[in-house]
């Protein structure tokens, strides 16, 4: 700087300092550059609170704006795509259920089905075993939403919800727990039907939760929806339009909330979903609060699909035809989860021989699948989750790899935090529900 | 497609039975014949009206289960992405995903393979792209599609294909330092062998097995 008679400046250990005398002060601004003295580099995570799992943020901020977000995934990378070229069909559900944890029915459906098209035996998938997956895949979408809106309530300082959302979770888990044995990480779709029926039990506790859980949505609503501090901390936030989603990728409750009705269970049906009753919700905003409301809708329409598909579980068979394809074993339900139930063992090992070998070779062996790939997408809770799986005619995929939501939604990040506050990142990169487990893989 | 080793990982035929000879056949997957039938001819049709280049892009039309795959010279793919998402009578908004595959037997064993999605006519399609392993390189599609930059940077980080022109086309799951692209068919499972009731239990990829 050269204003000699308005400001001098020296040097000192505390940094430049500039002695004032006139009254030049767009010189004085200009000459400090705020680019360099006022720019700060936060690193958030990866162990934050606030990025569900382990995401790593680095966020360059001027003052509280954000000029540059980039984002660090993979640290919860376990390899989940080539293990499964190591392992049967079958055990494929294993693995796919790991995958996005709070949505373990989507990713092994997404999975079965595409096993189903490779084999070409979707036909012959049984309508309880339709309904049954439909039934579990919306009690699931409610579960997985209710922990959105639990987690998110809880950074954007509505701590009640938290407590509200997992209680009821943790009613959906316990009917999970009853029809398969496990809360979580199921492997209950499996390639050619669901490993086994659902009990007469969990249809009374489902009837209960579908008694009480329109009240508990109304109850966050009124919770949430016109209190002023949810309200300033979501509206307006993290906009993202219709161009900007189809751009990035990014589908799910995110795309409806900026106005597309774009649900595969509606525009490209599978399981049966055509023959449902229900609404896709969309509100035309694209801010966090729309997102919010879109979801809760959801939960909704999840209810009256989970009514109607309770109505029509017939009886009937929950596997395929094929012995050559379906699990030989009458599985059980033990203490300790899904087994082999005593009976077909007393048989296997006390009667029939050809019985035993016929288990043997499909528990060990599997069963092959013609040569060739599929793309096969659902609607997940998060947007589109495909499977793209590829056989070369053998036991086990030559290649499977998840089209995971989470991970294409994380890109549209930046997109929306760049230009807003650091608090707004907290609202914004919660709004897409991102789920690390599903992201990494 | 590799051939199958036999059970058990026995080379040769694998057979103990005695009947011999037991060699399974892998079906050849034909070039579909025009008319392709339904609406795969319109976009057949349309991609070839709009795009001068068709004959010297695409090198295959395959149709199988009902999904309809267009094998397309690596060096014309971003073309040929920004032509389906422009023109209006194809209309792929949606890059749905991008994933890679090594056939492992064929020469060119790394193949991209993309998934459009048409949102204005509810269709799908799916592009193919095979390159060498010794020069893994083909045009990036993020300037048609920026939904593609995570996918091939990922697509990069486990087969090692290189996309030419990406932004910033740098390692995304693995660690930035890792040796070797993970989900290559040589590159080994790894894996340590576990004691279990005072049984050895070896890794998965050195477990005897049937293939």
């Amino acid at each position: 700087m050269s204003n000699a008679g308005y400001a001098q400046e020296r040097e000192t250990t505390e940094g430049k300092v500039f002695t004032v005398t006139g009254g030049d002060w767009d010189s004085i601004v200009s000459g400090v550059d705020p680019m360099h003295d006022e720019r700060i580099v936060v690193n958030m995570g990866p162990q934050h609170p606030s990025t569900h799992g382990v995401l790593r943020l680095v966020l360059e901020m001027e003052g509280e704006t954000i000029t540059e977000a980039r984002l660090v995934v993979g640290y919860l990378h376990t390899g989940i795509e080539k293990n499964m070229e190591y392992r049967t069909w079958t055990q494929g559900s294993t693995f796919v259920t790991r995958m996005d944890y709070l949505a373990p029915i989507f990713n092994e459906t997404a999975y079965s089905l595409a096993v189903e098209k490779l084999l070409g035996i979707e036909d012959q998938i049984t309508e309880r075993t339709n309904t049954i997956r439909v039934l579990m895949m919306e009690l699931n979408r409610i579960s997985s939403h209710l922990v959105w809106l639990a987690t998110t309530g809880m950074e954007l300082g509505a701590l009640s919800m938290m407590i509200y959302g997992f209680r009821e979770r943790e009613f959906i888990l316990d009917i999970f727990e009853m029809i398969t044995g496990l809360r979580m990480n199921m492997a209950y779709v499996r390639p050619g039907g669901v490993a086994q029926d659902v009990p007469d039990t969990a249809i009374v506790k489902i009837r209960e939760f579908l008694d009480f859980m329109p009240k508990r949505i109304k109850e966050y609503e009124d919770l949430l929806s016109g209190q002023p501090i949810w309200t300033a901390r979501t509206k307006g936030v993290a906009v993202l339009d219709v161009t900007g989603c189809v751009a990035l990728g990014v589908t799910g409750p995110v795309l409806r909330s900026s106005g597309l009705a774009w649900d595969l269970r509606k525009t490209m049906p599978y399981c049966g979903y055509e023959t449902y009753d229900f609404d896709v919700p969309t509100q035309p905003e694209g801010d966090v609060f729309a997102r919010y409301l879109v979801r809760l809708a959801e939960m909704r329409e999840s209810l009256k699909i989970v009514e109607q598909a309770l109505d029509r579980l017939k009886p009937g068979p929950v596997m395929v035809e094929d012995r050559k394809i379906a699990w030989p074993a009458q599985l059980a339900l033990g203490n300790d989860g899904l087994g082999n139930s005593l009976e077909h063992v007393a048989h296997i090992m006390g009667q029939s021989m050809e019985s035993l070998i016929h288990h043997f070779k499909l528990v060990t062996e599997g069963f092959r699948v013609p040569a060739g790939q599929v793309y096969v997408p659902i609607e997940g809770p998060r947007g589109e989750l495909g499977a793209h799986v590829i056989s070369d005619g053998g036991t086990r995929p030559f290649r499977v790899h998840m089209r995971e939501p989470s991970f294409v939604n994380l890109q549209a990040i930046p997109a929306m935090a760049e230009g807003g506050l650091l608090a707004d990142v907290i609202a914004g990169g919660a709004s897409l529900d991102p789920v690390m487990g599903g992201c990494d893989r | 497609m590799t051939q199958p080793e036999g059970l058990f990982g026995v080379t040769g035929t694998g057979d103990t039975s005695g009947m011999g000879g037991l060699v399974r056949k892998r079906p050849v997957q034909l070039d579909a014949q025009r008319p392709l039938g339904g609406w795969y001819d319109e976009v057949v049709d349309a991609l070839e009206e709009a795009y001068p280049g068709f004959a010297d892009a695409i090198e295959r039309v395959v149709i199988d289960r009902g999904e309809l795959t267009l094998h397309i010279v690596p060096a014309k793919i971003a073309e040929v992405c920004r032509i389906l998402r422009d023109d209006m009578s194809l209309r792929y908004e949606l890059c749905s995903s991008v994933s890679g595959v090594d056939y492992i037997a064929e020469e060119r064993r790394l193949h991209v393979v993309y998934h459009l999605t048409s949102m204005t006519y509810r269709r799908r399609i799916r592009l193919e792209c095979a390159v060498t392993a010794a020069d893994p390189h083909l045009p990036s599609v993020t300037m048609v599609y920026p939904t593609a930059d995570w996918q091939e940077r990922e697509t990069y980080d486990m087969f090692g294909i290189v996309f030419d022109g990406h932004p910033n086309l740098t390692r995304i799951l693995m660690p930035d330092d890792w040796d070797g692209f993970p989900q290559r068919k040589d590159y080994p499972l790894g894996g340590v062998p576990v004691e279990y009731k005072g049984a050895e239990i070896p890794p998965p990829d050195a477990r005897r097995a049937y293939r």
